[in-house]
């Protein structure tokens, strides 16, 4: 009987299990099966605890900071100064700003090319031509942020002192170029797919009532795309404000109100890779750095929330 | 129809008020000089002067990324030789080679994909094969892609709450490790499901028609066919994870260390992190910018290799429908 059913693929040993060498053998089986699937399941919960993990851990460690920095001057005070002689300030709205104002600039550029490349690629680009252009763009997207952050030091910080008369090219705008390249892969990554998704239907409808495709593109496809679309840019504002180290690298990195382009400044990110390294274990300072982290995360967190209900709200609008 | 939609000044007539001739059904329109055939050639040759326009920003930005990429070439091509490859930096790290920065980021990354490839798997095939659809179900996969958008730099401090200081790893190859390996799980997790659940059902179904169990099913029929799927996934991850600075800056990296690793408790240098301290903090910025340039031309040769090898992977086994369904 073995023999005849062998094709199927399925190999010897669990075959002879399968005719029923015996009770004991049937029994391992189920047992490896159990286990398996418990296995799995343990797996799969372990992404849920880490997430957990982290947010324990974050607000565990950064709840010490409040045993000698009062809440109210963290979220509020205008000054971030750990290191002064005298009484040293923990204020998180110069960071803070700093992360917004570099990641909006950055999104201002970001978001037209993105979409705009984005249709392209969708509405236009066919065969060889449009692999092409994606891999590229999902190439860039592994591009390690260190290497970028080297080429805006090296080249972009130099174009822009010569460019604009200003002694340092480290500072808002070229940080807020690099930030908005980095974004650039997601926006049109996610935009890309949120065309695509859009039924064939849509765009037929709009040839047989003779538009033309850009019109089709713009009018039909890129309303209907809206909720995939904001939530690229959600995902692409999560890229930007959470990138530490080619920020780092050309921000110039005083830790001053954000108040010019051409300014040097820092961001969330970048003050808690500069100065875990220098602050004293078990200090204020130290937990500082690990609120200043939980703040980063919960502006990630809530940006992902957003994102997947955009999400959510496209693929339901297309399914009837 | 507003003209700044149509993009050029040609585009006066209301596209709409075309009823019934659409400009792709007709083409005796088109060709004819009346002065609707006039228009909707107009019309016509404004949208794909507008895509011409749209492709503006993609080749600008694809140009750049092939501009930037050439630019490393052309400066650290120069630097590269045997010696620099297999050599310690030596005087200060103003000469010498980046030998010990290689073989810490091959054994990171490696560290780190022995946690996340099996647990990554693991969990895909739950959450393709097994998982009910409830709200449990529904946590898990936001807790999945709440990860994935977590900067790394969060990641770090929680390698060094966990790892470094709990757990009393201190800054170690196997802190770093650990830390990279929860942070390329999710993108472990997200591709290996997307490959396991390509495989059709009639694979499970026929395993399972002559008395397999399910885990039978899975291991024997499923999982070797989306083998090369996961593998795809798996390079994708090492090339982003070799290139990572943030998670392994206080669970890890150093400067420099004389020896090579010898255990999993030793701290270790890094290609990115060497990247950083030529370019950022070397007392002698300029005298090494040359070492800089060749350490950043390595670590992309390492990324482009691996994102080089998964990018044939995925594109063989899609250009042809296997299973035939």
């Amino acid at each position: 009987m073995s023999a005849s059913l062998k094709p199927a693929g399925v190999s010897g040993t669990s075959l002879q299990a399968v005719a029923g060498t015996g009770q004991p053998r049937r029994r391992s089986r189920k047992l490896t099966d159990r286990a398996a699937g418990v296995v799995f399941w343990v797996s799969a919960l372990l992404s849920a605890v880490v997430l957990l993990g982290i947010l324990l851990f974050l607000l565990l460690y950064g709840v010490r900071t409040f045993r000698e920095v009062p809440v109210f001057r963290f979220l509020f005070g205008t000054v971030w100064n750990p290191d002064a002689y005298g009484v040293s300030s923990f204020g998180l709205i110069p960071l803070l700003l700093g992360s917004l104002l570099s990641t909006a600039i950055a999104l201002i550029i970001a978001v037209p090319l993105g979409i705009a490349s984005a249709i392209l690629i969708s509405e236009r680009l066919k065969g060889w031509v449009r692999v092409t252009a994606k891999t590229l763009v999902e190439l860039f997207a592994g591009f390690p942020s260190v290497v970028l952050g080297f080429f805006g030091l090296v080249i972009l910080a130099p174009f822009i002192a010569h460019l604009f008369h200003v002694p340092s090219g480290l500072n808002l705008l070229n940080a807020s170029l690099l930030l908005g390249l980095m974004s650039l892969p997601t926006i049109i990554s996610v935009s890309d797919d949120a065309l695509r998704v859009v039924p064939h239907s849509y765009r037929e409808g709009a040839y047989a009532l003779g538009a033309t495709p850009w019109t089709t593109a713009f009018r039909i496809v890129l309303p209907a795309a809206k909720s995939g679309i904001l939530a690229a840019v959600m995902l692409g504002f999560g890229r930007a404000v959470g990138e530490t180290m080619a920020v780092m690298m050309v921000a110039g990195n005083a830790p001053l109100m954000p108040h010019s382009l051409f300014q040097p400044f820092r961001t969330i990110t970048s003050t808690i890779a500069i100065e875990l390294g220098e602050s004293a274990f078990g200090s204020a300072h130290y937990y500082s750095l690990f609120a200043l982290g939980f703040v980063l995360f919960l502006i990630a967190l809530g940006t992902n929330l957003v994102a997947e209900s955009l999400m959510r709200r496209a693929k339901r609008s297309f399914t009837l | 129809m507003k003209n700044e939609i149509q993009g050029t000044e040609d585009s006066r007539g209301p596209v709409n008020g075309m009823s019934g001739s659409g400009p792709h059904s007709n083409p005796g329109i088109l060709e004819s000089s009346t002065p609707v055939g006039k228009k909707l050639r107009r019309t016509r040759s404004a949208s794909s002067f507008g895509f011409w326009i749209l492709a503006v920003p993609l080749v600008a930005f694809l140009g750049f990324i092939v501009l930037m990429f050439y630019y490393l070439f052309r400066n650290g091509l120069g630097v590269i030789s045997w010696r620099f490859l297999t050599q310690p930096p030596t005087h200060g790290m103003t000469q010498g080679g980046i030998w010990p920065c290689i073989v810490g980021t091959v054994l990171v990354t490696f560290v780190s994909l022995i946690f996340s490839v099996p647990v990554g798997v693991c969990s895909a095939i739950y959450l393709s094969e097994y998982a009910p659809a409830n709200y449990v179900t529904r946590a898990i996969r936001s807790s999945i892609r709440s990860l994935a958008g977590i900067p790394s730099i969060v990641y770090g401090l929680f390698g060094v709450a966990l790892f470094v200081s709990a757990m009393r790893l201190g800054l170690s190859v196997l802190a770093s490790g650990l830390t990279l390996g929860l942070m390329n799980l999710p993108w472990i997790i997200a591709t290996a499901e997307e490959a396991i659940s390509a495989i059709p059902g009639s694979f499970r179904e026929g395993a399972l028609a002559l008395g397999a169990t399910k885990w039978e099913a899975i291991g024997r029929n499923v999982l070797p066919y989306a083998f090369p799927g996961i593998l795809t996934g798996v390079l994708l991850a090492v090339a982003r994870t070799m290139g990572e600075t943030a998670p392994i800056l206080f669970t890890g990296v150093t400067y420099y260390t004389k020896q090579l690793p010898t255990s999993p408790l030793n701290k270790f240098m890094a290609l990115p992190y060497h990247l950083f301290t030529l370019s950022t903090q070397h007392e002698q910025m300029l005298k090494v910018r040359p070492l800089a340039f060749g350490t950043a031309m390595v670590l992309l040769a390492f990324v482009l290799a691996f994102d080089g090898v998964a990018f044939a992977f995925r594109l063989r086994a899609s250009s042809s429908n296997k299973w035939q369904v």
